[in-house]
């Protein structure tokens, strides 16, 4: 494979996985926060062609989980074909917050459901819910590397290119930041937060601490780049002929540091991904019953539930694939052209 | 000096036939016998705690793996049943009252001894009181042994014969003897004279110098690992064909730290008991219970009641604004009734019990046989009644379904759940999904347990939580502290000096008349009509009541679990392995 295939093929799976996720609402069968209560721990939905009787579909259907008594013991009612149609109306959602609509990409009628990935311990859809909380995972990661990536920057090339007492401080600074206990620190903070917050502001908050914290990797990489570009001779050539000092660094300097912010991207999303789930893992992320990968997982902190129900564990099998995409990503951006 | 030789060998004999006595046990004296099955001597029982206790002293014992070994060890001079939640003579052979109510004279057994051999006697207990009573000491029953803020006296008649006076007619009155567990003076009364009594008795004390007229006793402490408890060879219970008991030889507690590696343990056979289990652990248990030869039991719901807590306390205004602001709805009987209303305590007790709780509109639970009131309707959900209710409070609704109050006001606000309980993490969950319905946005907002507590009793900086409480003992006085305006668990209210609310003084009014009442039919009238205003006024919006649920070996006999503390040890006395 060439360099630009072997980059094409995980941003390619990056890309179709980030779409579905943005188009959540379309894509998931029902709202990530409807209960049905009926139906808690459902297993996942089978999605037959060939009915009790040996008959072909050509439509594909499923059986309603009846439950036999027990918590959480379903069987498949036979009695009924429940089709699943596409483009049915729905529940209402929106897309990035703008495009309203009730068109879901699939769906079954009542009293049937398709739970694609079973359902969690409100009877709420792991499927949907997986979906909408890519939102929360999958984005805060993305938008954490960004604000990461450009403190780094900054702060990197500042550092690096004047030099002096400010490069001093910086550097201390990033040190600090280095050795602080994050986690612990993250617990006393939550207590000091107003009791109430909407998920938005969780959201945005989450962001800005993982960005806070991420910033000294990437910073003290730029600072060494800068460091030896500003050295060389074109560069002292061009301020030779009169350059200022905004244009060198513009034009010469911060090029240079390109390939590092987009390795350092591919490397710190996935950390930063982990990190939010992480921190919903242990309820200091968006409140319920707003879904992230994080607070799904959450879940599996009962024995029972672990052992019991398979499915639950899904949103973490997910990051594995997401994880490798990236850090393919990152190993064939690190190559020489 | 004859007479000096006389007497010293008069004394020196009576010293030696003491020492015979003591060293073999015979069934002389007032032994109690027990009706259950006669058993087979031998064996022992593990069982899991989920902590180290902290101390074997009963005086300043405060949690529960230590009142749980000590229990073991001691005995009191009259107990509660735990399965028929009677009183029934203990160390006290029988008891009688005077015409007023308020001189109780209690016959002692006699010819019974102490774990170490030492008899017992009135003197003993006289000290237990003046001990138990003592100020400086801090017992954690003292508490209960005062009425009205007066302790009760405390006088020996005769070596066997103990009168207690109390400060006015007490209807509990037999009650307070339980979980007051009887000390030897003759070990204790040096270290209380030299005021180092509350010291006394830590985990490293010597085997010789512990000693009780429980039907166990010390053997050895691991630290870390477990407490091991022997047969206490002068225990004063035989049953109907004469053998002593405890049938056991041992006791031993393993220090287990969690539910879920605690039941790990008991499938693998390591533990012979489980104490409360979760729904979940339980459902999880009773797929292979015929294979691995265990029992399990659900005894119904006990005496614990989950509830939804709203901040009723006055001190917020100007200090706290928003709290402030959202307790105009909480005060507002129609709102608190619409929330009632909203809530499906159904659907609680199905995804969070597992089925295996029951729903609660008032805080007595239907495990308390004497005194929940059977006439209080079953709570049912009904949204219709709950908008009804808001509506006709000045409550409304805009256009996308959001409620608000008078001035225009969206309703929202913030309920608190224990982070390391999912129950109620569960059960704020749902509550949020239901009360979305009639348009009120709440956020679930988890916290650490004791962070949660300092909001709710110190700063009274929340708007809701979710908490339970569940009283040691079915009679309502063990409720006083929760009920009366002036307890200090009075939770959503704290610290009034004068009761806020007319319901409130009824409540402390009916509270106080049936702590003296002697006539039991009224005495349950009246704790009635407090469950009526509890569940009209809804101070607090009780949800539901989770069974009780535990486990044994099989072959374990004459276990006979009960929905009061300690569920299943209550009578490890009777416990014997069958063959």
């Amino acid at each position: 494979m060439t360099r630009a295939q072997k980059i094409a093929v995980p941003l390619a799976a990056l890309i179709a996985v980030h779409m579905l996720v943005v188009f959540a609402g379309f894509v998931a069968p029902y709202d990530g926060a409807t209960q049905f209560r009926e139906h808690p721990y459902a297993p996942p939905s089978r999605i037959h062609l060939r009915d009790e009787s040996g008959h072909f579909h050509t439509r594909p259907f499923v059986y309603a989980w009846k439950n036999n008594g027990d918590f959480a013991e379903y069987v498949e009612d036979t009695g009924r074909i429940m089709p699943v149609r596409f483009f049915v109306h729905g529940e209402q959602y929106r897309v990035a917050h703008v495009l309203q609509s009730s068109v879901h990409l699939f769906g079954v009628e009542e009293p049937a459901h398709v739970f694609l990935l079973g359902s969690d311990g409100y009877g709420r859809d792991q499927f949907s819910r997986l979906l909408f909380g890519g939102q929360i995972s999958l984005i805060s990661g993305l938008l954490a590397a960004a604000l990461a990536l450009s403190l780094g920057l900054l702060c990197g090339s500042a550092g690096g290119y004047f030099g002096g007492l400010l490069d001093g401080l910086l550097m201390r600074t990033s040190e600090v930041f280095l050795v602080l206990p994050w986690l612990y620190l993250l617990f006393a903070v939550r207590a000091f937060l107003p009791l109430r917050m909407s998920p938005v502001g969780t959201f945005l908050l989450l962001i800005a601490i993982i960005g806070a914290v991420g910033w000294t990797r990437p910073a003290r990489l730029v600072r060494g780049i800068v460091l030896s570009a500003k050295e060389r001779n074109y560069v002292m050539a061009a301020r030779g002929f009169g350059a200022t000092e905004w244009y060198l660094l513009r034009r010469h300097v911060l090029p240079q540091t390109r390939g590092v912010l987009l390795t350092q991207a591919a490397i710190l999303i996935p950390q930063f991904i982990l990190a939010e789930v992480t921190l919903s893992f242990l309820g200091l992320g968006v409140a319920e019953p707003v879904p992230s990968w994080g607070n799904m997982l959450s879940a599996l902190q009962q024995y029972n539930v672990l052992s019991s129900y398979w499915w639950m564990i899904i949103p973490g099998l997910v990051l594995i694939p997401i994880f490798l995409s990236y850090y393919l990503l990152a190993r064939s951006l690190e190559q020489p052209v | 000096m004859n007479a000096f030789l006389r007497y010293g060998v008069v004394a020196l004999l009576c010293v030696q036939t003491v020492c015979a006595l003591a060293s073999m046990p015979s069934p002389v004296g007032d032994l109690l016998v027990t009706k259950s099955e006669p058993g087979r001597p031998g064996g022992k029982l593990v069982v899991a705690e989920r902590s180290e206790p902290k101390t074997l002293n009963p005086v300043t014992a405060l949690d529960g793996p230590s009142r749980d070994v000590i229990r073991r060890m001691t005995a009191d001079l009259v107990r509660i049943n735990r399965s028929t939640q009677l009183t029934e003579p203990a160390l006290a052979i029988s008891w009688t009252a005077s015409p007023d109510k308020r001189r109780y004279t209690l016959k002692l057994r006699r010819g019974i001894k102490f774990s170490d051999g030492h008899p017992f006697d009135a003197d003993d207990v006289v000290f237990s009181f003046q001990v138990y009573l003592d100020e400086k000491v801090h017992s954690v029953q003292r508490d209960l042994l005062l009425i009205d803020g007066k302790p009760i006296g405390v006088a020996k008649l005769d070596p066997y014969t103990v009168q207690f006076e109390l400060p006015k007619a007490y209807a509990a009155a037999e009650r307070l003897f339980d979980s007051v567990a009887m000390l030897p003076r003759h070990l204790l009364e040096q270290p209380y004279k030299e005021g180092r009594l509350a010291s006394a008795w830590g985990l490293d004390v010597p085997v010789s110098a512990i000693a009780g007229l429980g039907p166990f006793r010390l053997k050895e402490y691991v630290a870390g690992q477990r407490v091991v408890l022997e047969r206490n060879p002068f225990y004063w219970k035989i049953d109907s064909k004469g053998v002593r008991l405890p049938y056991l030889d041992q006791v031993v507690f393993l220090f287990v730290p969690s539910e879920d590696a605690q039941v790990l343990r008991f499938q693998a056979g390591d533990t012979d008991i489980l104490n409360r289990i979760s729904a979940e652990n339980f459902a999880v248990l009773q797929k292979d219970q015929q294979a691995r030869g265990f029992k399990l039991f659900d005894l119904g719901p006990g005496l614990e009641y989950n509830f939804l807590l709203f901040n009723l306390n006055d001190d917020t205004t100007g200090r706290l604004p928003e709290v402030a602001r959202h307790q105009a709805w909480f005060r507002e009987q129609k709102f608190r009734q619409a929330i009632s209303e909203a809530i499906d305590r159904d659907a609680i007790v199905k995804l969070v019990y597992q089925g295996r709780a029951t729903p609660l509109i008032a805080q007595v639970t239907p495990g308390n046989k004497l005194w929940s009131d059977a006439s209080l309707p079953k709570p049912e959900r009904s949204l219709t009644k709950a908008k009804d209710l808001l509506r006709s409070a000045g409550f409304r609704w805009k256009a996308d379904g959001t409620l608000i109050d008078s001035t225009g006001q969206p309703v929202e606000f913030s309920v608190l759940a224990s982070a390391s309980n999912p129950q109620r993490k569960q059960m704020a969950t749902l509550i949020q999904a239901d009360l979305k319905q009639i348009g009120i946005n709440v956020q679930v907002v988890p916290m650490e347990f004791r962070a949660q507590l300092d909001r709710i009793i110190q700063t009274h900086d929340y708007d809701a939580a979710i908490m339970a409480l569940g009283s040691g003992d079915v009679d309502p006085t063990a409720e006083m502290n929760v009920w009366l305006s002036t307890g200090g668990t009075h939770l959503w209210h704290l610290g009034e000096k004068q009761p806020a609310t007319s319901w409130e003084a009824d409540i402390d009014q009916l509270m106080r008349a049936q702590e003296t009442e002697m006539d039991a039919k009224k005495r349950k009238r009246e704790y009635d009509q407090v469950q009526q205003i509890i569940a009209a006024q809804l101070p607090i919006i009780c949800l539901v009541s989770p069974n009780i649920l535990v486990g044994a070996k099989a072959k374990l006999a004459n276990f006979q679990p009960a929905i009061l503390d300690h569920y299943t040890l209550w009578n490890a006395d009777e416990l014997f392995w069958r063959q």
